[in-house]
């Protein structure tokens, strides 16, 4: 901040040679230019041809037409898109606060020093997270079974009769039991390392002055990890506006309950694979896009506001 | 759930702009004329030699090409598995639209033919001769390679007339006749529910396939296509016929919740808890691999009936060979195709567990007299063949039969997990239908 920079207007000196100013130009995009290039590429190239796309409609009788923002006014219009937006949305009000709820006990629990195996707890709350999502699904599919499954194999044993998690009024449900079970560790795993980095001393001081542990977490660790609770918020709200492996998935167990228009990413899926409405689901995909992104970040400022 | 998905839908943002892409720059071809390709040209190109790239799934077809290549030096058969039914369509309406990689020969379903003929994706055989093939295949796939119109886009493979499976085990355990008509085995579906609470008569979760066919033997025609003008109508008799019978097993919770396909229905195909099936020709191949459990207890009756006597049938899959407008070589690559459909590959085939679409081979009594180990040395061709021969042929499938079979479950499928009834299924499906065709420029009328 303090170095002094001669400003051309202020010191009456002559200008740098050009070749040195060109030079220096050039060095900066040498280290910019394989970054700018993969972005642009990988982010910048698909979102804009999205946005194109998304202006034209194809259909197989006619052929490909320009329609401006028709595609967006019938996304807008579409009891499909937005039964598949209030279905994530219910199911992040309700499976998101469960699932960080547990991640940060098991993390306070981890961090309290009187579990006994504390490193095997923690590798083994781990572990689901390390199974991929195609695989714990089929697993949890699996154990879903009425005939076959587990609950199956419960209803033979005890003579009782579960309801059905796959039926239409459970199978959110059963989903948001998948990904709670998956992603529990993954969360824990952030919130325990935000606690390691809290100094002692601050414990120390607390006993000295008395504090109990729920005060301490209440009032050193909590406030400590604030931003790391906000991060996995963010991370779980777009994962479950994302929703889209469990629901396919299941689908083939559950064709009825999980319709083609489940989630939004299910419903842009089918859109263009089912119906090759490719122009049509990229609308739909910028819209929930957007709409994700606005979520996210008011939950981001909420947030921070918060901590300050 | 979030690295994978947001990964995928980042795939799936890119694939649809690669697709998209090119077909946005697609234009129409305009009226292709009809290609006049003579036996001369046929046999030209045979000895000239060269490579067709064939897209199909069907395995038979391996030693087909292994076959046609020993008999014609210089000619090369590239057989590509290029996904399975709509995943392979996926791929095809992608090449095309790409006008890039689009194969000589692939294969296509009945259901799923209208769609290419119409937006005249297929090479019109008729130029090639084949419309004199009518009376070498049966009704019922004749009438699907003509997709509701004057042409002949594909070579009929193989067919899938119904028939009705059972497991004579159970029948027999609890004393139950093989029922005859539709009537009877709804009896049947409450007294093996009676005798065994763990069994059922059948597995069905809502099945588009199954669905159409059995609205096909029941005289419904639900769709009527006359060019690019649709008409979508489920509120004839033979549906009503259908949706009456088959509502009563719903409501009494005679069918188990089994979709097709899974592990699970494999099982209770193999334990007896899933009694019978009414399905395509096709099937006893598909037993002997998935069901070895079972083997010796199941045998094959005709398709049960809606009026005592009658003896209608329908047909649930099967698939042709067509030639892509698109593709190279089409001397070479109908050469393939009636090889494979109408000459000596079709021997090789059947030799493999086909279930041909040729009459001839259908009377055959070679054919009619295989005895099925399977099913206790029964002939069960016998019983196919003279399905094959019921067959009403006036049935079509909706230009877009692929996405609407894919939206079948999302509207019909709610009326075995909910209060809806199946007739009431059957008109959303129908909304839903004439809505995705008139977005699609069709003239669609209820």
């Amino acid at each position: 901040m303090t170095t002094p920079q001669p400003s051309a207007a202020a010191a009456p000196r002559p200008a740098p040679p050009r070749a040195r100013r060109s030079r220096r130009s050039w060095t900066g995009w040498g280290f910019l230019g394989p970054f700018v290039a993969v972005f642009a590429l990988v982010f910048l190239a698909p979102i804009a041809y999205s946005v194109y796309l998304s202006l034209f409609r194809d259909q197989l009788i006619g052929g490909t037409t320009f329609v401006g923002l028709d595609n967006y006014a019938q996304a807008l219009r579409d009891d499909r898109f937005w039964a598949a937006l209030g279905r994530v949305s219910l199911f992040l009000a309700v499976q998101v606060p469960v699932m960080l709820g547990i991640a940060l006990l098991v993390a306070l629990a981890l961090d309290s020093g009187r579990l006994y195996g504390r490193d095997f707890f923690r590798i083994s709350i781990f572990l689901p997270y390390a199974v991929p999502a195609v695989v714990a699904t089929l697993m949890w599919g699996f154990m879903y079974g009425t005939r076959f499954g587990l609950v199956g194999d419960i209803n033979g044993a005890f003579g009782v009769s579960l309801p059905d998690p796959l039926s239409p009024d459970l199978v959110l449900a059963s989903i948001g039991n998948i990904v709670t079970w998956e992603f529990v560790g993954y969360n824990m795993l952030i919130f325990y390392s935000a606690l390691r980095v809290i100094p002692h001393s601050l414990y120390e001081a607390a006993q000295i002055d008395g504090a109990g542990q729920i005060r301490v977490i209440t009032a050193i660790k909590l406030p400590a990890i604030r931003g790391a609770l906000v991060i996995a918020t963010i991370f779980s709200i777009i994962g479950s506006f994302q929703l889209f492996n469990e629901p396919s998935i299941l689908q083939p167990l559950a064709p009825n309950a999980i319709t083609t228009d489940y989630t939004p990413n299910f419903y842009t899926y089918s859109l263009s694979f089912n119906g090759q409405q490719h122009n049509y689901s990229a609308t739909v995909a910028i819209v929930m896009g957007l709409i994700t992104m606005v979520i996210a970040y008011v939950v981001q400022l909420r947030g921070m506001r918060k901590g300050v | 759930m979030h690295k994978h998905s947001r990964r995928l839908l980042r795939g799936i943002g890119l694939v649809c702009a690669l697709a998209l892409g090119v077909s946005a720059c697609g234009s129409d071809d305009g009226d292709s004329s009809r290609k006049a390709v003579s036996q001369e040209d046929i046999r030209a190109a045979l000895e000239k030699g060269g490579t067709i790239t064939v897209w199909a799934w069907e395995p038979t077809l391996e030693q087909v090409a292994a076959d046609f290549e020993k008999k014609h030096p210089g000619v090369e058969v590239d057989l590509v598995n290029a996904g399975t039914n709509a995943d392979q369509y996926t791929a095809l309406q992608n090449a095309i639209s790409a006008k890039k990689g689009v194969p000589d020969v692939a294969q296509i379903e009945y259901y799923a033919m209208g769609q290419y003929a119409l937006t005249k994706q297929l090479t019109d055989l008729k130029g090639f001769g084949a419309d004199k093939l009518s009376d070498t295949f049966s009704p019922g796939p004749w009438n699907g390679v003509k997709a509701g119109g004057d042409g002949v886009y594909a070579l009929p493979m193989d067919s899938g007339p119904m028939a009705l499976f059972y497991n004579k085990k159970v029948f027999d355990e609890h004393g139950i006749e093989v029922p005859t008509t539709w009537a009877e085995y709804l009896d049947a579906a409450r007294e093996l529910r009676k005798a065994d609470p763990k069994a059922y008569i059948t597995a069905d979760t809502g099945d588009a396939g199954f669905a159409t066919s059995m609205l096909w033997q029941a005289g419904s025609r639900p769709y009527t296509v006359n060019g690019t003008e649709v008409r979508i109508d489920f509120s004839d008799q033979g549906a009503k016929t259908f949706t009456d019978t088959w509502q009563q097993l719903i409501d009494e919770k005679l069918l188990a919740p089994v979709t097709s396909w899974t592990d699970d229905w494999y099982k209770g195909l193999g334990d007896g808890t899933i009694a019978t099936l009414a399905m395509g020709a096709w099937m006893p191949a598909n037993l002997a691999s998935g069901v070895k459990d079972a083997a010796g207890d199941w045998r094959v009756a005709p398709l049960p009936q809606w009026t005592a006597g009658a003896a209608a049938s329908a047909e649930n899959g099967g698939s042709a060979l067509a030639l892509p407008e698109l593709g190279g070589d089409e001397a070479l690559a109908y050469a393939f195709v009636e090889y494979a459909n109408a000459g000596e590959g079709v021997r090789t085939r059947l030799a493999n567990g086909a279930f041909p679409a040729t009459t001839a081979d259908l009377e055959s009594k070679e054919f009619q007299e295989t005895a099925f180990s399977y099913f206790g040395g029964q002939q069960a061709n016998k019983v196919f063949a003279e399905s094959a021969a019921n067959v009403a042929d006036d049935w079509s499938y909706l230009p877009y039969q692929v996405y609407a079979n894919s939206i079948f479950n999302d509207t019909v499928g709610q009326a075995y997990v909910s209060d809806t009834t199946l007739a009431e299924g059957l008109e959303s499906w129908q909304e839903a239908s004439v809505e995705y065709g008139t977005e699609q420029g069709f003239t669609v009328e209820k």
